[in-house]
């Protein structure tokens, strides 16, 4: 409805890509129910897992730079797996050795040294990386792999994250887990930024390719075809390549939406699902019967990030390119979160609706912000305070989105669509 | 082989900036560990509380200013400190009314509160870009040093400096006199044991005739001001800037954990801990042993662990390590 008021009050364009961006949102969503809905679980690091997608579509189907990787590419892995061997090797001695001095000094001595080592391998590498043609490459390139096989590698990246953490966080206090997933967000982001023979990191990644079946507007415009139906519809050729491509988007992303959500009804009304929110109700009884409460936790925790790290990676896809500067946590967590709450936690219809609904007001709200703000302050002489409300007025979003997330908790904290 | 200079470049680049940091770090993990202690949730909303508050205390001293009210040699926030803190007090209370009363009562689950502590986080985080802006502001005034790196090259001869900038200097003795004071009211006073009693056991405290509201409403009031305090010294020795204050909620949290949430002791403790590892993993440490070592083996890279972009990673990992190897902090906490 608010898609097809919008549509016909601006444009179509805005309408669909806002639509298109609630899709997305609603992916997220249902992969932050599972976590808190079905298993109550807080992680504050939705970002991390949306910026891990997004990295995997350049890892997958980013141009190759066979020149970057010739570079350094073979040492920089070699590099990465001797770092990971170090911790490895830490671990292996931390399990076998008796616990005492001689085993703490151990396993510091193996890490220092394993640190120089590895920085001692790692850093030629990544700087005769990054040394090859710095303004349009200076990375290692992907592998040139069509786009869409870079969405599952997304959902694995952020599996694989969502495993380090939840295997340490998990099973303490609930609030650890909120503190540790707002450090691995902000974590992931830094390399993203910083370590730019991966991602180019603050450069950005422009000209990713799109998935499949999309195509590309130019492309559309010199087909003879398209041209002719444009005609016969009585339609700007510009305008109808742009809408096209914009559906084309959201039939795929509506279609992955749809077998998430098939999915997670089918786990919610399996057996699975009922332990799930047996221990989400009461952790004791349930531990009581033989439930390990520990490892489901970990599991759905993975599962939700993985369902994350899938659209994140859709998204960068739908985008053509990877800004690590446009990861927020306001934006990409919290934001989320919200849309959960305020749908219905607990229910997958319920995150959708919560998805469509606050990706529409989230991004109507930064066009039509402004200009509600200018009506408000009319009676207001003009003068610096005047200019100053209206600058502000984007960030109204942010108290507008905690005075809605406080109010739905407060006065009808099952949401919009409630659990069954 | 420079054994002087060696400690002078030591101290002048790791020690004295780990320690300003680190009682900035300790003032913002007293305060979230307190409201830990009493009110039993992580409160997410503690960095922008500090932002709240030293937004006031720079649009207070901007007013000072222009009335031509200073400090003198000390910065002008010092006088509009007081006013920051009864102001964002004000609001934490308001916010505590309005907001957590409800759950507290209900005696929701600690996690419902963290959630909640978001969404005033997003009010609060707003509100603070809406009347001061996004931007980077600077309100340090008053001397700059309190030992410049001319004053003490010619005292000492030496080539190395030790800068001892006045913000530092006030960072430090003002933490130093806020633990002093708190320590005492906690110990001594009769709201301060009680507070203790209700932390340790808030069933017996309740029976011993302890006012639950009257403990919750000193709890956050020491809170906001411990957070306001932080926050502007943080802003006076480095500079204010919202974003930059929601990023600090890590690194406070951190200090809080590894000293053991809930325990005032450990969160001090937490912090310098905190603050020292991350000065001395993202300081480039070429310098200081440049002195130390015969000159032809003098280092060519910058001997720098990790960059500062990544400081954010070592407040991580010693959480993580903590929470692995002894999930209540040093000090046992909750």
């Amino acid at each position: 409805m608010l898609f097809l008021l919008t549509g016909f009050m601006q444009s179509w364009n805005l309408s669909l890509s806002i639509l298109n961006i609630g899709v997305l949102s609603a992916i997220m969503a249902l992969g932050v129910n599972m976590q808190w809905g079905y298993a109550g679980l807080f992680s504050t690091g939705i970002m991390g897992s949306v910026a891990l997608g997004g990295l995997a579509v350049v890892i997958v189907s980013g141009k190759p730079v066979p020149e970057g990787w010739a570079a350094g590419g073979p040492r920089l892995l070699f590099g990465l797996a001797f770092g990971v061997a170090v911790l490895l090797a830490s671990i292996f001695i931390y399990r076998r050795m008796k616990p005492g001095r001689t085993r703490g000094w151990t396993i510091t001595a193996i890490l220092v040294l394993g640190f120089f080592a590895y920085r001692a391998i790692f850093d030629p590498a990544a700087n005769a990386i990054e040394a090859f043609n710095p303004a349009t490459a200076g990375n290692i390139g992907g592998f040139g792999l069509p786009s869409l096989l870079s969405w599952p590698v997304g959902a694995l990246f952020a599996g694989v994250a969502a495993w380090a953490i939840g295997k340490t966080a998990l099973g303490l206090r609930s609030d650890y887990l909120a503190i540790a997933t707002l450090g691995i967000a902000e974590i992931v982001l830094a390399v993203m930024k910083n370590e730019d023979w991966l991602a180019r990191g603050v450069k950005n990644i422009i000209d990713l390719p799109r998935p499949w079946p999309v195509p590309y507007e130019v492309n559309l415009q010199q087909d003879a075809g398209f041209l002719q139906t444009v005609q016969d519809w009585g339609m700007d050729p510009t305008q109808a390549s742009t809408i096209l491509v914009k559906l084309l988007y959201l039939l795929v992303f509506t279609l992955v939406l749809l077998a998430v959500v098939w999915m997670s009804e089918r786990a919610l009304h399996s057996p699975w699902g009922r332990m799930m929110r047996a221990i989400r109700d009461n952790e004791v009884a349930a531990s009581a019967m033989g439930k390990d409460v520990t490892a489901r936790h970990l599991q759905i925790f993975i599962i939700g990030s993985a369902v994350v790290g899938l659209a994140g990676a859709m998204l960068t896809s739908m985008e053509g390119q990877l800004t690590p500067g446009n990861y927020t946590p306001l934006r990409f967590t919290f934001l989320i979160w919200v849309m959960v709450i305020v749908g219905g936690s607990g229910n997958n219809w319920g995150a959708v609706l919560g998805g469509l609904l606050l990706g529409w007001l989230w991004l109507i709200v930064e066009n039509a912000g402004p200009v509600a703000m200018g009506y408000i302050t009319m009676p207001l002489p003009d003068g610096a305070l005047k200019a100053h409300l209206i600058d502000a007025a984007p960030h109204l979003r942010l108290v507008t989105l905690g005075l809605v997330l406080l109010l739905v908790l407060r006065f009808s904290p099952k949401g919009l669509i409630p659990e069954k | 082989m420079d054994i002087l200079n060696a400690l002078v470049a030591f101290l002048n680049y790791v020690f004295v900036p780990g320690l300003a940091y680190g009682s900035q770090l300790a003032l913002g993990a007293l305060g979230l560990t307190l409201v830990f202690g009493i009110l039993r949730f992580s409160n997410f909303a503690h960095g922008d509380t500090m932002a709240f508050g030293t937004m006031w205390v720079i649009l207070i001293t901007w007013w000072f200013q222009s009335m031509g009210i200073t400090a003198g040699p000390l910065p002008t926030a010092l006088l509009a400190l007081p006013f920051g803190i009864a102001i964002t007090a004000a609001f934490v209370l308001a916010t505590d009314r309005a907001v957590y009363k409800f759950y507290r009562d209900k005696k929701a689950a600690s996690i419902i509160l963290v959630i909640v502590s978001t969404g005033v986080m997003f009010i609060t985080n707003g509100l603070t870009r809406i009347i001061i802006g996004p931007q980077e502001q600077n309100f340090a005034d008053g001397a700059r040093f309190v030992i410049s790196a001319q004053g003490f090259k010619d005292a000492t001869g030496l080539s190395e400096a030790l800068v001892i900038k006045s913000t530092t200097a006030i960072t430090v003795i003002t933490a130093a006199i806020c633990v002093a004071v708190l320590f005492w009211f906690l110990n001594k006073t009769r709201t301060g044991k009680s507070m203790r009693a209700f932390s340790d056991n808030e069933d017996l405290a309740l029976l011993s005739g302890i006012n639950p509201e009257r403990v919750v409403m000193v709890t956050w009031i020491i809170a906001s001001a411990l957070a306001v305090i932080a926050g502007t010294l943080y802003g006076l020795d480095k500079s204010f800037r919202p974003f930059i204050y929601f990023q600090l909620l890590l690194p406070i949290a951190a200090s809080a954990v590894v000293g053991g949430l809930g325990n005032p002791l450990g969160a001090i403790a937490g912090g310098f801990i905190i603050a020292f590892s991350e000065v001395f993993v993202t300081y480039a440490w070429k310098k200081v042993v440049g002195y130390l070592v015969v000159l032809d083996l003098e280092p060519t890279t910058l001997l720098q662990l990790l960059s500062t972009d990544y400081k954010f990673a070592v407040s991580f990992t010693i959480l993580i390590i903590v929470l692995l190897f002894r999930p209540t902090g040093i000090f046992k906490g909750k």
